[in-house]
């Protein structure tokens, strides 16, 4: 008898989303059990990083890698996986862009761990410690990761073949792509394993979008009586559908609440968020200057709200640092 | 980078580099006009000529600082005057909620600009090149794709 597929599954800077996605297949987890050998899955079974180190190089057929790049360990692991896998698929947003921790590319690490270590209101810390990298006692050396300035998605760091969009992919998204990719005939390298249209083409509420629209400024959800039939963006809502990829069936706006784009951009796009401003800004209806910064007020959050998902693979990347040049001169002080 | 090209360096020399967005219908004309008129200005400008200012994509502005410019400017049709009735309204709603993005992604204001520029006015071309390179001289270079590997290695000096 052959063997059968070996699939690996791991994660990285994430929530655990995208695993709870693939336990939310239910009984088609059996399925995938059956056609396959899970050989590593740190949050469900019992592999350690040895028995993949163990293994022959490109061994596993596929591994499912969740998660954003940001410590060094998690590039480790990612070029661990790389090489004994025949294919590796980012599995989520935060892997396919970033995610929501590439958020944290808005502020450079010093920054980061003087908020979480120093400065939370729910930190109690009076020797002002910081996580170090390196700690002796007794003779015995303990090593931490080191956390890397900036967050990135898995092709900034090792060789992608595919994607798998969504935060998290829906079940069914995650079935069909495991159905593709074992199957006889696979997509091209590179591909995004979602169609490649813009969200609002499978929207229901697609025929209640006016052709043109004008707008008076956005509204936030909590602000209004949402409309369950019409056209979020006609009722002044923040809806990113326009400039996101489809293959989530419209799950948010069917749930009564905006797109927020999380399946990243279509393959005409190259920064899913200047595309969204582009179009958003465009719908304002005043043409008078100071009218248009008052109305475009009501986004209070531009960044936030149109790169949510995308900022480390957005062109730009990361905020830069202005401290930078004097960070260096005082001595690098980490 | 060919060796002729001013450089973004943190040397004494550092000469502005600004991709400038010129709309067909006037800033294009205007900057055409400035050069029969043989008016002197700044040559820091690399003029990309678009059909209107609404043509101009925000990614084209974040390509431009992602590769290199210290930069951007966008010339259009003073409101009112668009080849397109609302090409530059549309350029100018753009340009403010993009002006907040850049400013929180680190880049100062006085790097991106919007001007309305006819295609009678040969002299407002010189003149705002003029003021924004001397603008962005004083500032310095971005040095955007440099940066980027001055992280990945301070990382690897981690």
């Amino acid at each position: 008898m052959l063997d059968k597929p070996k699939i690996a599954f791991y994660w990285c800077a994430s929530c655990g989303g995208c695993e709870e996605a693939i336990v939310d297949l239910a009984e088609n987890i059996l399925d995938i059990s059956a056609a396959v050998d899970i050989v590593f899955w740190p949050v469900a079974m019992d592999f350690k990083r040895r028995d993949v180190e163990a293994r022959v190089d490109a061994s596993i057929q596929i591994t499912f890698l969740n998660g954003a790049i940001r410590t060094t360990e998690q590039e480790e692991m990612a070029w661990l996986l790389r090489a004994k896998s025949q294919l590796l698929v980012a599995l989520g947003s935060c892997s396919h862009l970033g995610g929501i921790p590439g958020l944290a590319n808005l502020f450079d690490r010093h920054e980061i761990l003087r908020a979480a270590y120093l400065e939370s209101p729910s930190t109690v810390n009076p020797e002002r410690t910081l996580p170090r990298t390196k700690y002796r006692d007794n003779g015995h050396s303990v090593e931490l990761p080191v956390l890397e300035s900036s967050v990135r998605s898995l092709d900034q760091v090792v060789d992608v073949d595919y994607y798998l969009p969504g935060c998290p992919p829906t079940p069914r998204m995650f079935l069909t792509a495991v159905q593709t990719l074992l199957g006889n005939e696979i997509p091209p390298k590179g591909s995004v394993l979602a169609p490649d249209r813009a969200l609002c083409e499978e929207c229901p509420r697609k025929d209640s979008k006016p052709e043109a629209l004008s707008l008076d400024g956005f509204k936030r959800p909590h602000q209004v009586l949402i409309d369950e039939e019409t056209c979020l963006l006609a009722q002044g809502l923040l809806c990113l559908g326009p400039a996101t990829r489809g293959g989530c069936e419209a799950l948010c706006v069917q749930g009564n609440m905006p797109c927020s784009g999380c399946c990243g951009p279509t393959s005409r796009v190259k920064d899913q968020g200047a595309k969204m401003l582009s179009s958003l800004a465009a719908l304002i209806s005043s043409k008078d200057a100071d009218e248009i910064v008052r109305l475009l007020a009501t986004v209070p959050d531009p960044v936030g709200s149109f790169y949510r998902y995308c900022l480390p693979s957005s062109l730009l990347r990361r905020r830069r640092s202005p401290a930078k040049a004097e960070a260096v001169s005082a001595g690098g002080a980490r | 980078m060919p060796e002729n090209q001013p450089t973004s360096s943190l040397s004494d020399h550092f000469e502005p580099r600004i991709v400038a967005f010129f709309c067909n219908w006037c800033t294009y004309l205007a900057a055409d006009l400035a050069g029969t008129s043989r008016m002197k200005y700044a040559p820091n400008a690399r003029v990309i000529r678009v059909m209107c200012s609404g043509r101009v994509d925000p990614q084209f502005v974040l390509d431009a600082f992602a590769h290199g410019a210290d930069g951007v400017f966008i010339g259009g049709c003073h409101p009112g005057d668009c080849h397109y009735q609302e090409g530059n309204y549309k350029a100018l709603r753009r340009y403010h909620l993009l002006k907040r993005v850049l400013k929180e992604m680190g880049i100062e204001e006085e790097r991106f600009r919007l001007e309305w520029i006819s295609a009678a006015e040969g002299d407002r071309v010189r003149s705002t090149i003029n003021d924004m390179v001397e603008k962005v001289r004083a500032l310095g270079p971005l040095d955007w794709g440099l940066r980027e590997e001055e992280v990945l290695a301070e990382e690897a000096a981690a």
